[in-house]
């Protein structure tokens, strides 16, 4: 009985709502994988976890914030962000972490997104970049590859995708890397840093959705696995505008930026507070 | 800038005026879009805050801005925001939120005439409705209607102690003329304003139930950091705020939020009566139209005919009941509002045919005169006797 519970006890359980499982997340779904090795870094990091909050937008990736068992806000399509800002300036002591997706933070939101990297808001954003709109069908996202196959682009995708970390970089992020979940050791140990980094920080990580996109693009879960693994090439220090994100040219990963810069709090203080 | 509250007598336009109001009823986060005719609150709080301790952001819209002050308020902050038409139908989502999630905060509207982008820098009161109805799906809401730059003041700071006794955004519907005013505002020693705080969460954390009503429907508010490790979503929830995802759940959730307002409706509503003892016509006015309307009574008055004026201070919730009873002792109700007829609508179905329902009213860009006001009333006379 013991070694039954040993074996049904999950290491990340201290930090999910178990009451809340089973998950909404189809099976090959790679949110789940980028979401553990958010908690896994929390848990390293040794960040205070009661001064630590996660707030979604909408979409799968979104309801993230709906699984961790910390303080964690599930808001409106595109706002986790300026929700994020709003909690972090009013109380300095919280990390705020933002976990959600490419439709979330670059179509609808990708107006809060660079405005918080140009300000450098002290908050730590996950992006899952699964190509498309999972949630609402696998419908064309800003982050959807040229001519790949949607219900919104059934002959083909005829706009060109953000490249997020170069987006970010101009926007001016203090941290950008881009992993897959291939790559759970290094998107963790990314994570980890990114939480202890002053400044905004941005990891994106490519995910499969088999059911949304795979599945119109001849990509089984294993499939993405076997891209992310054959065409990808880690070069941390790259500079962003050479970071392509190209299934035949090739994709770039690492940890591209790591430079600390006065946060949107050190200035307000400096400029603002002078006088008080 | 002085780096206490302010107080005593000053000159200053309603729009400082609500500002100053703002920071007295302990707000200490702004986030903001500038906009005529509210951008002079926004400015007025990026200088005062930082000397309270408070912090002002400019956001990139109103969308970010409603967001921001909903996360600020989550994290324990008293947070607000202003803005006009434009401004005000891009938060309307996230009000949306606020009210979903129960997060207290202010939203100023003043009010200038549209729809789109309309007359920037006249007066209206064109957006009642939307203040009422403006975010989807069917829900309670808090509104009120200062008319001069003192009640810019004091509205401000009710609607801070509204927000955070019921747990929702409140809306202060001014308009451009009253925040544009500048008159005699008199503030008075901090200890003299009368404050109110969000329920605390008490209790074992890990049994903490975030939507479990208390004994007036609000529920207490666990703020971020304090370790109850709360979920809060937009999603339909229940008492834990887990989503679920049934009508049951709905109903039992929206039946909650929307009786806490309506089960405390006198607690909620002020309206301020004039004249109105011996009176034959009724006037039903909020904001600057009720200044005119003030005016029209005592000029029609003069003239022998009895008017009275019943001065809304809160618009939202209608005072259905107080209109209909009204509705007993007079001839005949007379709206007097800055567009084609929105508050005069509630005064119809709340009067329930019982007397005729007028209107004075129109587009937007003056405010109506006296006169105008007076000319309907002895139209009204001559034709009801
Ligand atoms: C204002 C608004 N517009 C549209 C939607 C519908 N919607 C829900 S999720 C979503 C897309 C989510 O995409 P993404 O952020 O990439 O998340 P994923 O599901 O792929 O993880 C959309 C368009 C919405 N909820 N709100
Ligand atoms: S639709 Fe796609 S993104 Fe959503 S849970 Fe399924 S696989 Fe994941
Ligand atoms: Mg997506």
């Amino acid at each position: 009985m013991d070694k039954l519970k040993a074996r049904s006890d999950h290491p990340l359980d201290a930090l999910l709502r178990t009451d809340r499982i089973p998950h909404i997340w189809c099976s090959g779904c790679g949110i789940g994988t980028v979401f553990a090795s958010c908690l896994v870094a929390m848990q390293t990091s040794g960040i205070d976890l009661n001064k630590t909050a996660m707030v979604s937008g909408i979409g799968c990736s979104g309801r993230g914030a709906g699984y961790i068992k910390l303080d964690s806000y599930h808001t409106t399509h595109g706002r986790a962000i300026p929700f994020a800002t709003g909690m972090k300036l009013a109380n300095p002591e919280l990390n705020v972490v933002v976990f959600s997706g490419d439709g979330d933070l670059f179509a609808i939101g990708g107006n809060h997104f660079i405005h918080a990297a140009r300000r450098n808001v002290e908050l730590t954003v996950i992006c899952v970049n699964n190509l498309n709109y999972g949630m609402t069908g696998g419908q064309a996202a800003a982050t959807t590859p040229c001519m790949a196959k949607t219900p919104t682009t059934p002959l083909g995708n005829p706009e060109t995708p953000f490249n997020l970390p170069l987006l970010a970089y101009a926007s001016g992020a203090s941290y950008v890397a881009r992993w897959t979940i291939l790559h759970t050791r290094d998107l963790t140990k990314s994570i980890e840093e990114a939480l202890t980094r002053r400044g905004f920080s941005f990891i994106e990580v490519l995910a499969p959705c088999p059911t949304g996109y795979g599945r119109r693009n001849k990509e089984k879960p294993l499939d993405s696995l076997r891209l992310y693994q054959e065409r990808t090439v880690i070069k941390n220090g790259a500079d962003p505008s050479d970071v392509i994100l190209d299934y035949q040219q090739g994709i770039t990963l690492g940890k591209f930026i790591d430079h600390e810069r006065p946060t949107f709090l050190d200035s307000y203080d400096k400029t603002c507070r002078i006088n008080f | 800038m002085n780096a206490a509250v302010l107080t005593g007598e000053h000159f200053m336009t309603g729009d400082v005026a609500c500002a100053e109001g703002a920071l007295a009823a302990g707000c200490r986060f702004f986030g903001g879009y500038p906009i005529t005719p509210a951008t002079e609150i926004a400015e007025r709080m990026a200088d005062r805050l930082p000397c309270v301790g408070g912090i002002y952001i400019q956001m990139e819209d109103e969308i970010a801005s409603m967001a921001a002050v909903l996360g600020a308020s989550c994290a324990g902050v008293k947070s607000m925001t202003a803005t006009s038409g434009p401004g005000f139908s891009l938060m309307m989502e996230n009000l949306g939120l606020g009210l979903v999630t129960e997060t207290p905060c202010v939203v100023v509207n003043v009010q200038r005439a549209g729809p789109s982008t309309g007359l920037p820098t006249l007066g209206a009161q064109g957006d009642m409705m939307q203040a009422r109805w403006g975010s989807h799906g069917h829900y309670e809401i808090i509104a009120l209607a200062p008319a001069s730059p003192q009640e810019m003041f004091y509205h401000t700071i009710m609607a801070f102690n509204l927000s955070e006794t019921y747990r929702l955004p409140v809306l202060v519907m001014a308009d451009e003329v009253t925040g544009h005013l500048s008159e005699k505002v008199v503030i008075p020693e901090p200890g003299a304003i009368k404050l109110k705080n969000r329920p605390k969460a008490k209790g074992r954390k890990d049994r903490f139930k975030p939507f479990q009503a208390g004994p007036n429907g609000v529920a207490p508010m666990a703020i971020a950091g304090e370790g109850y490790g709360i979920h809060v979503t937009g999603l339909t929830h229940d008492e834990r705020g887990y989503p679920v995802m049934t009508e049951g759940a709905q109903e039992e959730m929206m039946h909650r939020i929307v009786a806490k307002i309506r089960d405390n409706l006198d607690d909620i509503i002020q309206t301020e009566s004039y004249r109105m003892d011996d009176a034959e016509i009724a006037i039903i006015s909020y904001g600057v139209s009720s200044r005119s309307s003030l005016a029209a009574v005592d000029e029609a008055r003069e003239q022998g005919i009895k008017a009275g004026l019943l001065r809304l201070i809160t618009v939202w919730p209608f005072p259905e009941q107080l209109v209909n009873k009204l509705a007993d002792r007079v001839r005949a109700l007379v709206t007097v509002e800055i567009n084609l007829g929105q508050i005069h609508l509630e005064v119809q179905r709340s009067a329930a045919g019982k007397v005729p329902v007028h209107l004075v009213g129109h587009t937007g860009g003056t405010v109506i005169s006296p006169d105008t006001i007076v000319e309907k009333l002895r139209e009204i006379r001559s034709t009801h006797g």
